[in-house]
C-alpha cells in the first residue's frame, strides 16, 4: 500500500482566511482565479490562477489554413477583434511579400483606432462599474453603440468583423460610409467629457485610485508589461510611434504616445482615458486621408491555395491592451507549422503577484480593474 | 423642563386599543408602500440617469415591478447552506427586519393636539411618544445591525464573514456622528420627544439654525442604511454580496426590506429632526393657514420624505463606492470632530443666550473662537507643508549620491536594480518596416547627390 501525504498549506496553522476570488466573480469579468492569503482584509500573498478559458488556440492555429485563421485569431481577446486579425494578415502578407493597396492600409488604420476606441470605451466604463459607480458604462455603451453601427455597416459584425484578408480587406467600403463614420466619431468625440466629469472629476474614486497599486518601471521590464499600462508608469514604448506598421509612420503628427508617471490606478486611467482621445483624432484623420485617396482596390486577388512560404517571421502589433504578436513558423504547407501568439493580456497580470501584497482587498478589485484585461486574452 | 415634556405627551395614550391597532397597521403599510414605491421610483431615477427607460411592463408606469419581484422571490428555492449554524441563519434575517419598522412608532404625521378624527374619536397622528422618543429611535436602528452581524457571521462562508465585520465597524463610527447630530436638536428643543421636536420648529427649521448636523446626520444616515456610497457591507464588486452572499428566497427578500424600510425610517427621522416634520413648506404656510391641520400634514411628511429618498437615489447613480479604511477615517476624524466642535459652540451659544448676552457679543465670542481655531489651523498647514518639503529636499538629496549607479552584472551574474537604483534605458530596435528602409535608402541618395 501507499500511503500519501495531503498537505494542507500554510493556512490552516496561522489565523490567516485563505479567499478566492473567482472563477466566478464580479470583479474578474470573466474566469480569472486568484488565490488570496487575508490577514482581516490585507492580503498576504496573491497568486492569479490561469487557464480556466484555455481554447487551445494556437494548437488550432496548426489545422486551419491561413484564411481560417484569420477567424480564430480574433477570438482571443474578444474586445479588440480587428486588431487581432490584423496580426495574422500582416505577418503572413511578409512572408508572401505581398504588397497591400494604399487604400487598403489606410482602412486598415481607421477601423484598428476604431477597434481601439471601442475597447477603452468598454473599460472607461467598467472601470468605474468595478468601484460602485453604476453609471458611466451606460454611458460608455451608448458610444460603443455609435461606433459598433458604423463597423457592422461596413462588416456585418459588431464584435468579430473578420473584415480582414490577406492583401487587403474582404470587400469595398459601402457608398456613404465615410460620412457616417466621421459623425459617429464626431458624436462620440463631443461627448467623450463625461468621463472627465462624472468619473475622474469625482473625490472618491481619486481617493480609491490615486497612490494604489503602483507598479514600477522595473516591474514593467521584468513582467513584459505593455500597452496604457506600461505606458502609465513611464515607460515610452508605443508600436505605433517606435516601429510604424500601417500607415501609423505618416500620422505622425496626430499620434500622441500617451504617458504618465505615477504608475498608479488612477495614472492608467487617465492614460486609457487621454488614448481614447487620441484615437479618435486618429480615426478622423485617417477619414481626411481616405476622402483623398484616388479610388483604387482594396485587396488583392488570392490563389485557391494559399501557401506561406518556408521560414519565419514575427508581426507584432500595438493592440489596444499592449503588444500582440504573432511568431510564424511555416513549412510552405497550406497551414503553418507553429503560430505562437504573444498575447498583451498574459504578461499584463502577471504583475499582480508583485501588486497585491499588502493591499486591502477592496484594492484588490481597484488594481485588478486597472489592469484591463480580457480572460480570452489571457488563457487563449 | 419635565414637567412642560409631560405636559406636551398629555395627548397620547388615551386611545381605545382598536384605534392603537388601527395606527400601528397604518404605520406598518405606510412604511411598506413607501418602500414598494421607493422602489420602482429608485430604478426609473436610476434608469433616467442611465440613458435606460426602467422597468415598465407591470403595471401602469411599471408601479407593480417590485410586487412582483417580492412575489418572484418568494416563490424561489430557500437555500439553507451547510456549514451554516442553522438557528442564528434563519434569526438573522427577522432581527434585520423587524427593527426597521419600529422606529416609525414615534414618528410624527400630524400635529400632537387630537387634530384628526377616525371613526369619530379624535387623536393626533401619530402612532405614540416618548419622553425620549428620539432615544428609542437610535436604540431600534441599532438591533437592526445584529442582523446583519450575524448573517455574516452564521452564513459560515468568507465573504459573508468580511461584510459582517465591516457593517460592525461602520455601525459603531457612524452611530456616534449620528447621536452628536441629535444632541444639537436636544439643545434647541428641550425635548427628546419627536412631536416636541416637530412643534418647537414652527417658525424655523432646524436645518437652518443647525446645517452642520443636518449635514453630519446626513452623511450618517447613508452609512447607516448600508446604500452607496457606504455599502461596504454588501459591496457588490468585491465581497460578492457580503452578507447577504448566501441567502436567497424570503430571507433574502428580508434583507431588502429591511434595508428600504430603514431608508424610509431614517428619512422620516431627518425630517422630523431638521425639516420640520409634518410642517408645510415655507411660501405655502405664509398664504394658507390651513396647511398645517387636518389631512394635510400628511401630505407635507411624505413628499419631504419622497425628496431625500432621492437624494438616496441620486448618490447611488453617482459616486463610486469608498474604501473601507477611508470610511472610517471619514467617520473618526471628519465627521466625529466636526459634529463635537459643533455642539460645542451650539452649546456655548445656547449658555451666552441664557445669561442675557446681547446677541452682538455672543456672536463675537464665538465667531471670534471660530477665526483663532481656523487661524491657528492653517498656520499649522503652512509649517507642515514647509518641513514636508524640507525633508523631501533632503531625501532627493540623498538619493542622488555616487555609488548608487546600476550594474547590470554585478558579482558576475546578471542581477535586477536594487531599489532605488534605475534601469539604463532599453535600447530601440531598429526598425523593420519596409517604409522605415525605404527612408533610410533616400538618405542615401541625397548623401551622394
Amino acid at each position: 500500500m501507499t500511503e500519501t501525504t495531503v498537505g494542507i498549506g500554510g493556512a490552516a496553522e496561522g489565523t490567516d482566511m485563505v479567499l478566492n476570488i473567482g472563477p466566478q466573480h464580479p470583479s474578474t469579468h470573466g474566469v480569472l482565479r486568484l488565490r488570496l492569503v487575508l490577514d482581516g482584509e490585507r492580503i498576504r500573498e496573491a497568486e492569479p490562477v490561469i487557464g480556466y478559458m484555455h481554447r487551445g488556440a494556437e494548437k488550432l492555429f496548426e489545422a486551419r489554413d491561413y484564411r481560417q485563421i484569420i477567424m480564430l485569431a480574433n477570438r482571443h481577446d474578444w474586445l479588440s477583434a480587428f486588431s487581432n486579425e490584423l496580426g495574422v494578415v500582416l505577418a503572413v502578407e511578409r512572408m508572401l511579400g505581398m504588397e497591400v493597396p494604399e487604400r487598403a492600409v489606410w482602412t486598415r488604420t481607421l477601423l484598428a483606432e476604431l477597434n481601439r476606441v471601442l475597447n477603452h470605451l468598454m473599460f472607461l466604463g467598467s472601470y468605474p462599474l468595478e468601484l460602485g459607480g453604476i453609471t458611466p458604462v451606460f454611458h460608455a455603451f451608448r458610444e460603443r453603440e455609435e461606433l459598433q453601427n458604423v463597423m457592422e455597416e461596413i462588416s456585418g459584425g459588431r464584435m468579430h468583423y473578420m473584415f480582414n484578408r490577406v492583401g487587403g480587406l474582404k470587400e469595398d467600403l459601402p457608398a456613404g460610409w465615410l460620412g457616417r463614420a466621421r459623425q459617429a466619431v464626431a458624436d462620440v468625440r463631443s461627448r467623450m467629457d463625461v468621463y472627465d466629469r462624472l468619473v475622474l472629476g469625482n473625490e472618491i474614486f481619486r481617493g480609491r485610485t490615486r497612490g494604489v497599486g503602483v507598479l514600477t518601471p522595473a516591474a514593467v521590464h521584468a513582467y513584459g508589461v505593455s500597452g496604457p499600462i506600461a505606458r502609465a508608469c513611464g515607460v515610452d514604448f508605443d508600436l505605433r510611434r517606435d516601429e510604424p506598421y500601417l500607415a501609423y509612420g505618416e500620422l505622425g503628427d496626430v499620434l500622441k504616445v500617451v504617458t504618465r508617471t505615477d504608475g498608479d490606478c488612477l495614472a492608467r486611467f487617465e492614460c486609457l482615458l487621454e488614448q481614447t482621445h487620441n484615437s479618435l483624432a486618429l480615426a478622423d484623420a485617417c477619414l481626411d486621408r481616405l476622402t483623398q485617396l484616388p479610388p483604387g482596390p482594396i485587396n488583392q486577388r488570392l490563389p485557391k491555395v494559399l501557401k506561406a512560404p518556408e521560414g519565419t517571421t514575427y508581426a507584432w502589433t500595438e493592440n489596444p491592451l499592449g503588444i500582440n504578436g504573432y511568431y510564424l513558423v511555416s513549412k510552405g504547407d497550406k497551414t503553418p507549422y507553429r503560430l505562437k501568439l504573444r498575447s498583451a493580456s498574459y504578461n499584463n497580470i502577471q504583475a499582480l503577484t508583485e501588486l497585491l501584497p499588502g493591499t486591502l482587498v477592496a484594492d484588490m478589485v481597484a488594481i485588478l480593474g486597472s489592469l484591463f484585461f480580457v480572460v480570452g486574452d489571457i488563457d487563449k | 423642563m419635565i414637567s412642560l415634556a409631560v405636559d406636551d405627551l398629555s395627548y397620547f395614550g388615551r386611545d381605545p386599543w382598536w384605534l392603537v391597532v388601527v395606527k400601528a397597521v397604518f404605520c406598518f403599510a405606510f412604511a411598506m408602500l413607501t418602500v414598494l414605491f421607493s422602489i420602482v421610483w429608485e430604478r426609473k431615477v436610476v434608469a433616467w440617469m442611465q440613458l435606460r427607460i426602467g422597468p415598465n411592463r407591470h403595471g401602469p408606469w411599471g408601479m407593480l415591478q417590485s410586487l412582483a419581484d417580492g412575489i418572484k422571490l418568494m416563490l424561489k428555492e430557500d437555500v439553507v447552506v451547510k456549514g451554516a449554524d442553522k438557528f442564528v441563519y434563519v434569526l438573522a434575517p427577522v432581527v434585520a427586519a423587524i427593527p426597521a419598522f419600529m422606529s416609525f412608532a414615534v414618528v410624527p404625521f400630524g400635529p400632537a393636539d387630537n387634530e384628526i378624527s377616525v371613526f369619530g374619536h379624535r387623536t393626533p397622528m401619530q402612532l405614540t411618544d416618548l419622553p425620549v422618543g428620539v432615544l428609542y429611535i437610535l436604540a431600534t436602528a441599532s438591533v437592526g445591525i445584529y442582523g446583519i452581524v450575524l448573517a455574516g457571521w452564521s452564513s459560515g462562508s468568507t465573504y459573508p464573514l468580511l461584510g459582517g465585520l465591516r457593517s460592525t465597524a461602520q455601525m459603531i463610527s457612524y452611530e456616534i456622528a449620528m447621536g452628536i447630530s441629535f444632541a444639537a436638536v436636544f439643545l434647541y428643543s428641550h425635548s427628546m420627544s419627536t412631536s416636541q421636536i416637530v412643534a418647537t420648529q414652527q417658525h424655523t427649521w432646524y436645518v437652518l439654525l443647525l446645517p452642520v448636523s443636518f449635514l453630519v446626520y446626513m452623511v450618517a444616515m447613508v452609512g447607516e442604511t448600508n446604500r452607496a456610497p457606504f455599502d461596504l457591507p454588501e459591496a457588490e464588486g468585491e465581497l460578492v454580496g457580503g452578507f447577504n452572499t448566501e441567502y436567497s428566497s424570503i430571507k433574502f427578500a428580508m434583507f431588502m426590506l429591511a434595508e428600504y424600510v430603514n431608508m424610509v425610517t431614517v428619512s422620516a427621522v431627518a425630517t422630523t429632526l431638521f425639516l420640520g416634520g409634518w410642517r408645510a413648506p415655507w411660501p405655502i404656510s405664509t398664504f394658507w393657514a390651513g396647511a398645517n391641520h387636518g389631512w394635510w400634514p400628511l401630505l407635507w411628511f411624505t413628499v419631504k420624505i419622497q425628496l431625500l429618498l432621492f437624494v438616496f437615489i441620486w448618490l447611488r447613480g453617482t459616486l463610486p463606492r469608498m474604501r473601507y479604511d477611508q470610511f472610517m477615517k471619514l467617520g473618526w476624524k471628519v465627521l466625529i470632530p466636526v459634529s463635537m466642535v459643533w455642539l460645542m459652540l451650539v452649546a456655548s451659544v445656547r449658555a451666552l443666550r441664557n445669561e442675557n448676552y446681547d446677541f452682538q457679543r455672543v456672536l463675537l465670542y464665538v465667531g471670534g473662537g471660530v477665526l483663532a481655531v481656523l487661524l491657528i489651523s492653517l498656520a499649522a498647514d503652512v509649517f507642515r507643508d514647509r518641513a514636508a518639503k524640507k525633508a523631501e529636499g533632503a531625501g532627493q538629496a540623498g538619493q542622488e549620491g555616487p555609488g548608487d549607479r546600476f550594474d547590470p552584472m554585478a558579482g558576475g551574474f546578471p542581477v535586477p536594480p536594487k531599489p532605488g537604483q534605475t534601469l539604463p534605458p532599453v535600447p530601440r530596435r531598429r526598425s523593420r518596416a519596409p517604409e522605415a528602409a525605404e527612408h533610410q535608402l533616400v538618405g542615401k541618395d541625397g548623401d551622394d547627390a
